[in-house]
């Protein structure tokens, strides 16, 4: 086992939304030019001491995510670092256009939070659970797209990103996860973190389908399975040359996202070993369909987004290896 | 600057625009000839800019959120010695610094890139909002076209501006009363644009916008009164020249060089007259 992860896979005793407050303030402390833009789901993104502490730097726009989106584009030009906090469907799916022009393509430096990812929208349902955002940001030029798997995250990239001129797309959930990683765990952003060994067959994950793939690893054990578990972070720019490592010491790959299997992580992967080093390919993650009010528990196994899910797949793809 | 000079910088802009659009053989034609004379106020007379230092921190900027009236500002600023005026005979040619609409990393003097409209106003604010931030005193103008107000996000914008009292921000409407395909009347009247930017918490000035002394008195009576202003420029679509007034689709037009020479001609013959 990597010495970044935690002994005990136990719920956090800090909530994500929390830890990344934490993680924004701490950014701001430190750059003047930190601002937190909102659109009306302060409340919900969890950055309301932001605005306690900095309450000249919190602008909230309303209801207004496609203006907000532009906002945050003049702000920059201005040499502000705007963090713009929505629900992942309407920071994204709602304003894509002007992520687009007013943000990618004048090479802007706005960091856009969206919230509830996936599945973990849960009694939110289908019109708030996102399964296609992170397909709309790998089609935007120079857009750098991460996935925490854990709060551990958030101290070191949130002030690393405010500190990286650029435009990134954070995707993240407000509740509390499975604790993957230690506090000692480091992070860069666009190198994956290989958090076990294995040469069966390799997962490759991101957000929290990370635990599911390590808990997947100790249903393979049980079957004399040797599973190497990544934790696929930074979705954009991929580290591809850690997929292509995986793929020639294992020879079998499986991915695992809480997304559209169509535009994802999964296609991602995919399209680097079909360029460098094809070998069988799994992916587990919705498969092109809308998402529906549900528990999370509920709404993993409805889309087969299990551990057992990430298991069987797994399974599968070594079945396909050429003997 | 005279008013007499502002007029003739006026007509040397919109030489320049048929120049540019002559020389890539077609282009957008109607809403460019419509703004030359609020551009020539702008950039000669009202804001605070230095073509010798175009990233000075504290300058004022123009949004041209109707991207596609690029020409007309690359006209502008060839005039005020941006670029040479010679670089606007390279206008949509491969490899450019000059696209067909507005691209802040390409060509010097453009502040924000633009051309799906609607979006303009909303970066406006954010450069007014963020100026305010600095403690600068300048001011962020943005020019957007009547029927591009059709495009909700700018009244997201508009509703933004009011409620943050952005009071160095100056939106001035092309109202030129004419679309792609045809009268903003018949497609999607905009009704009263005073009376709505009024009913939304703006300054309303409206003036003839293709007067310079009237331009010029209007964004000179600009207070800073915690409200942001807007100027309804009353224009014409292809204001400037025969061709482009008459012709009953003048929003993008091929220009031959007999035209432009004929056009040119004429913009001197009527600022003489």
């Amino acid at each position: 086992m990597n010495e970044m992860l935690t002994e005990r896979f136990t719920l956090d005793t800090i909530e994500m939304r929390a830890a990344y407050c934490d993680a924004l303030i701490a950014a701001a402390e430190t750059n003047p030019a930190v601002l937190d833009v909102e659109a009306d789901v302060q409340y919900s993104m969890g950055t309301k001491r932001f605005k306690e502490r900095f309450p000249a730097r919190c602008i909230n726009c309303g209801i207004m995510e496609a203006h907000a989106i532009g906002f945050c584009g003049g702000l920059s030009a201005m040499g502000y670092v705007p963090f713009f906090h929505a629900f992942g469907v309407f920071a994204t799916r709602r304003a894509f256009d002007q992520v687009f022009l007013a943000l990618a393509y004048q090479d802007m430096n706005v960091k856009i939070i969206g919230g509830d990812a996936g599945v973990t929208a849960t009694a939110n349902g289908g019109t708030h659970m996102p399964f296609e955002d992170i397909g709309l940001m790998r089609l935007v030029p120079n857009m750098t797209i991460i996935e925490p798997a854990d709060s551990a995250m958030y101290a070191t990239v949130i002030p690393a990103m405010a500190n990286t001129y650029g435009n990134f797309y954070v995707r993240s959930c407000r509740r509390k996860v499975t604790k993957i990683y230690n506090k000692d765990a480091t992070f860069t952003i666009g190198r994956a973190n290989t958090l076990t060994q294995g040469d069966d067959v390799a997962i490759i994950a991101c957000g929290i389908m990370v635990y599911e793939a390590l808990k997947a690893r100790e249903l393979l054990l049980t079957k004399g399975i040797s599973a190497r578990v990544i934790d696929m972070h930074t979705v954009k720019p991929l580290d591809t040359a850690c997929v292509i490592k995986a793929a020639r010491e294992c020879g079998a790959i499986v991915t695992a996202e809480n997304h559209n299997i169509i535009g994802g992580l999964g296609e991602a992967v995919c399209g680097a070993l079909a360029r460098a080093y094809p070998v069988p390919v799994e992916q587990v993650g919705v498969n092109d369909t809308f998402g529906q009010v549900g528990t999370q528990d509920y709404l993993m196994k409805v889309y087969r987004l299990t551990a057992e899910d990430i298991a069987t797949k797994a399974i599968q793809c070594i079945g396909r290896k050429q003997k | 600057m005279t008013i007499a000079k502002l007029a003739a910088a006026a007509a040397e802009i919109r030489k320049l625009t048929i120049t540019a659009i002559e020389s890539a053989g077609y282009g957008h034609i109607g809403g460019s000839m419509s703004i030359c004379d609020a551009l020539a106020v702008l950039y000669c007379d009202i804001m605070k800019i230095d073509p010798a230092n175009p990233d000075m921190a504290d300058r004022d900027r123009l949004v041209l959120s109707k991207g596609h009236s690029g020409p007309a500002l690359y006209a502008t600023l060839a005039y005020k010695n941006y670029f040479p005026k010679e670089e606007l005979k390279t206008l949509n040619q491969n490899g450019t610094n000059l696209p067909s609409h507005c691209d802040r990393l390409k060509t010097k003097g453009i502040d924000i890139s633009t051309g799906s409209l609607g979006q303009g106003l909303s970066l406006a604010a954010g450069v007014a909002y963020g100026s305010k931030l600095k403690g600068y005193t300048n001011t962020c103008y943005c020019i957007v076209g009547d029927g591009e107000l059709q495009e909700g996000q700018n009244w997201e914008a508009i509703q933004f501006a009011a409620h943050h009292c952005l009071d160095n921000l100056v939106l001035l409407i092309d109202y030129n009363k004419r679309q792609l395909d045809g009268y903003t009347e018949e497609i999607c009247a905009p009704r009263s644009l005073a009376k709505k930017l009024q009913a939304f918490g703006w300054e309303v000035l409206e003036v003839n916008g293709h007067d310079v002394e009237a331009i010029r008195n209007a964004l000179l009576s600009i207070k800073r009164v915690k409200k942001p202003y807007v100027v309804v420029l009353d224009t014409q679509k292809g204001y400037g020249c025969s061709f482009s007034e008459i012709e009953g689709f003048n929003h993008y037009m091929v220009v031959t060089p007999d035209m432009a020479e004929t056009a040119r001609a004429e913009i001197d013959r009527r600022h003489h007259q």
